[in-house]
């Protein structure tokens, strides 16, 4: 995996004597410090980032945690105090002008919370900005601009005017016009934060899509945990213009650097961060198949000792058989038989990803608690009414 | 040079001893040449006494020059100049007259041009039936076939009254005022929104100008250009150009910040960004500045026929000193026709394509009335 996009100490520093307030954050200041004493308002502080090729890069932070600053400073937006911005190892920061607009005009483009269409062009047109920007011709422009216009369903609409379109609408001409320059990095920031939600799933599928067609790499601001969850190869969680965590979805989930990356989770809505294997639990009655001809004798006994109606039957690898009841065993024990003959036919399986929202049906009306096998076959554990309930709750931790 | 005491209204009319109205008005537009040299002066049967009671009204002016020695005591601390400001301003103005001449003989020569242009072009240039076709065809392009009508109408009203040819001086006036205000105001609002520094500096001076009342304007224009019709061009641009430059910075400045910053974002130059983005969005607000420019203009230039400069004001100025009511009527009417056509005619520039229910302006009017006549044609 290479890395694409290269952060490296960067500071930014909101005010007139940068300089001062760097070399106050250098002593170990802190920002709230720095703000007192100098009225210098830091906005990114030391973060350190490394993007790979083709990944979808999710910061993540609350308002005024320095995630749109810095976003803004991987393109040169916004002018770094210190530190450096690699792209393919090339330091964005120390670029000439006429070099930095090359690069926006080729490499790096950018969708904006605000949509921020020019509402004096035509759909066409606004999609075609960036490229006239570069002095491409005419036919070319149109031509590049219709597949992308394509590319976000909207091969349509090329005569509309902004103002025309819905806000779902306006934001994808706003990708269209990202990706007619067929940039190598994506810049989106916030850019589906102004949607609402069903629209905004729509666009986050969408994406996903376009990412499958093609790999590009995108760096995607939110403060929206279900949406980095949702879309985000890996997420950095920043706070206070620092960065405080990086890590993939499932790291952050459960092994949340501090109180703040907690927090995030509180608000959320957990069925749908939380899939089946991660409240899956180990049964009382898990029965080890330990070879084919196995007997039911050790299996009845365990059900009985835990007083429980159903067993869980997999081979010493772990590998999902099936599920027994006591009275399939004790049927199979009258013919003499083996545990195999006792598994139920109709037994049903949860997938290990599916999400929580997905299987609360199943398991309200399943009479057992309902086995968690990944695409392997492999047994995860069980999902009981208990443990539904509980994970929607917000506790996981029992 | 000027000595104050030599000062007279006769003197004021050509301070610098320079036969003003034939080397350097056309003769076109000075037909009444006598009339402008002395607006006042038509007859001795007029009731306000002309030409030779100038010495009369001389004394009348510098009355306080003859009032009696008084001493200022702590009672009455004004009753004495403390000082001779008027000396001190007329010694100053003199030299800087002096000095200045050349220089600001060289700045008129641009508005001689201009004035000289339209002049032409609206005394002579175009048959005044087809004048009314033109206007009436911009005014619908630019508005609506309703306005076109009113100009029709206004227009043929103007010729009716037999005043087509001093409203023609006005327009042409108005027309070189409105042209250097464009050239000098855009560019001036375009630097003022890209610096707040330099708008620093100016927003006080375009206070200064827009607070100063017209009347006073023709004070130092007098001064440093003299009389005529060319300084009364330089004075209305002077007087109708602040609230351009105003309203082009504004809605320069008034664009959303986050369109300037994604054109940045896509690679665009500052040059692109005005071109692509600020000037089309600040359209509107431009168009509105550039109908306060001409709304001003026509007023100025009716003020300014105070030093001599021909047209509708003339007129008025002429009727109410001669208590024609019915000359100053006749002159107000055609101003206010006038200024209702060009009013409306760019009050509909301001407005947003939007409401006007077509996007482009050559989708409306006769342009696009023609092209879609065009299309049809080729069409079949």
């Amino acid at each position: 995996m290479t890395v694409k996009l290269e952060v490296q100490s960067l500071y930014k520093v909101f005010g007139d004597r940068p300089k001062q307030a760097l070399a106050m954050l250098a002593e170990g200041l802190t920002k709230e410090d720095v703000f007192q004493k100098t009225g210098q308002n830091v906005g990114v502080k030391d973060a350190c980032l490394s993007i790979n090729k083709g990944e979808i890069f999710v910061i993540m932070g609350l308002s005024g945690s320095g995630k749109s600053t810095l976003v803004r400073l991987l393109n040169r937006l916004i002018e770094p105090s210190a530190g450096k911005v690699l792209l393919d190892g090339e330091d964005i920061s120390a670029m000439s002008d006429n070099q930095l607009r090359e690069l926006r005009l080729k490499r790096i483009s950018m969708v904006f919370q605000s949509f921020a269409l020019m509402p004096h062009l035509n759909v066409m047109e606004n999609v075609c900005f960036g490229l006239s920007l570069a002095g491409m011709p005419q036919d070319q422009q149109v031509q590049k601009a219709s597949a992308a216009l394509a590319q976000v369903g909207l091969a349509e609409h090329g005569n509309s005017y902004p103002d025309e379109l819905s806000g779902g609408m306006q934001q994808r001409v706003g990708l269209a016009r990202a990706l007619a320059i067929d940039p190598e990095v994506l810049l989106m920031d916030e850019a589906f934060s102004a949607l609402d939600p069903l629209i905004r799933a729509g666009m986050q599928d969408e994406l996903l899509q376009l990412q499958a067609q093609k790999q590009r790499t995108i760096v995607f601001i939110s403060h929206d945990l279900d949406e980095a969850m949702r879309i985000g190869d890996r997420i950095a969680i920043m706070q206070g213009g620092e960065v405080v965590q990086v890590g993939t979805p499932e790291d952050i989930l459960h092994k949340p650097a501090n109180d703040y990356v907690r927090s995030f989770f509180r608000g959320v809505n957990l069925a749908q961060v939380y899939s089946a294997k991660d409240i899956a639990k180990k049964p009382s009655t898990l029965i080890v198949r330990k070879h084919p001809k196995m007997g039911v004798a050790t299996a009845i006994n365990q059900l009985q000792e835990n007083d429980r109606e159903f067993g869980y039957v997999i081979t010493p690898d772990r590998q999902w058989l099936g599920l027994v009841s006591l009275s399939s065993l004790v049927k199979a024990d009258q013919k003499d038989q083996t545990l195999d003959s006792a598994l139920l036919a109709d037994a049903a399986t949860l997938g290990a990803d599916e999400p929580i929202s997905e299987i609360i049906g199943s398991v309200a009306t399943s009479a057992f608690a309902l086995p968690v096998v990944d695409a392997k076959q492999q047994f995860i554990g069980v999902v009981s009414k208990t443990a539904l309930l509980q994970s929607l709750d917000g506790d996981t931790s029992s | 040079m000027i000595n104050q005491d030599q000062i007279t209204l006769a003197q004021a009319t050509d301070p610098w001893g320079n036969p003003v109205a034939s080397d350097e008005e056309s003769s076109l537009l000075m037909q009444q040449d006598s009339s402008v040299l002395d607006p006042w002066g038509q007859s001795s049967s007029e009731p306000i006494p002309p030409q030779d009671s100038v010495a009369t009204a001389g004394s009348w002016l510098d009355g306080i020059e003859q009032a009696p020695e008084v001493q200022n005591t702590l009672a009455e601390p004004f009753a004495a100049p403390w000082f001779d400001m008027r000396a001190i301003i007329n010694d100053f103005v003199a030299v800087v007259v002096r000095q200045t001449r050349d220089f600001f003989d060289i700045t008129k020569q641009p508005v001689e041009w201009v004035l000289d242009f339209f002049a032409w072009l609206l005394s002579s240039g175009l048959h005044p039936l087809i004048f009314i076709l033109l206007f009436a065809l911009l005014c619908w392009q630019l508005s609506g076939w309703k306005l076109a009508i009113g100009a029709v109408v206004g227009l043929v009203f103007l010729g009716a009254m037999n005043v087509w040819d001093e409203a023609m001086i006005t327009l042409a006036l108005v027309l070189s005022a409105l042209f250097f205000c464009l050239i000098i105001g855009i560019p001036l609002g375009i630097l003022m929104s890209k610096s707040d520094r330099f708008a620093g500096f100016l927003r006080p001076v375009l206070d200064a100008m827009q607070t100063t009342p017209a009347f006073v304007y023709l004070v130092p224009v007098v001064m440093l250009f003299g009389i005529g019709r060319i300084p009364g061009v330089i004075v209305t641009i002077i007087f109708s150009v602040p609230p351009l430059i105003r309203l082009t910075n504004l809605g320069i400045r008034q664009v959303p910040d986050d369109l300037v910053e994604a054109s940045r974002s896509f690679g665009a130059s500052a040059r692109q960004i005005l071109w692509r983005v600020q000037l089309p969005l600040a359209t509107p607000t431009i168009m509105a500045g550039v109908n306060q420019a001409l709304m001003l203009s026509l007023s100025m230039v009716v003020i300014a026929s105070m030093i001599a400069v021909p047209g509708l004001g003339l007129m008025v100025l002429r009727g109410i000193g001669r208590l024609d009511v019915g000359l100053a009527t006749v002159g107000g009417l055609a101003i206010v026709i006038l200024a209702i056509l060009l009013d409306r005619m760019t009050q509909s520039l301001g407005r947003e394509a939007r409401e006007r229910g077509t996007r482009h302006w050559y989708q409306t009017g006769p342009i696009g009335w023609s092209l879609s006549l065009l299309q049809t044609l080729k069409s079949k």
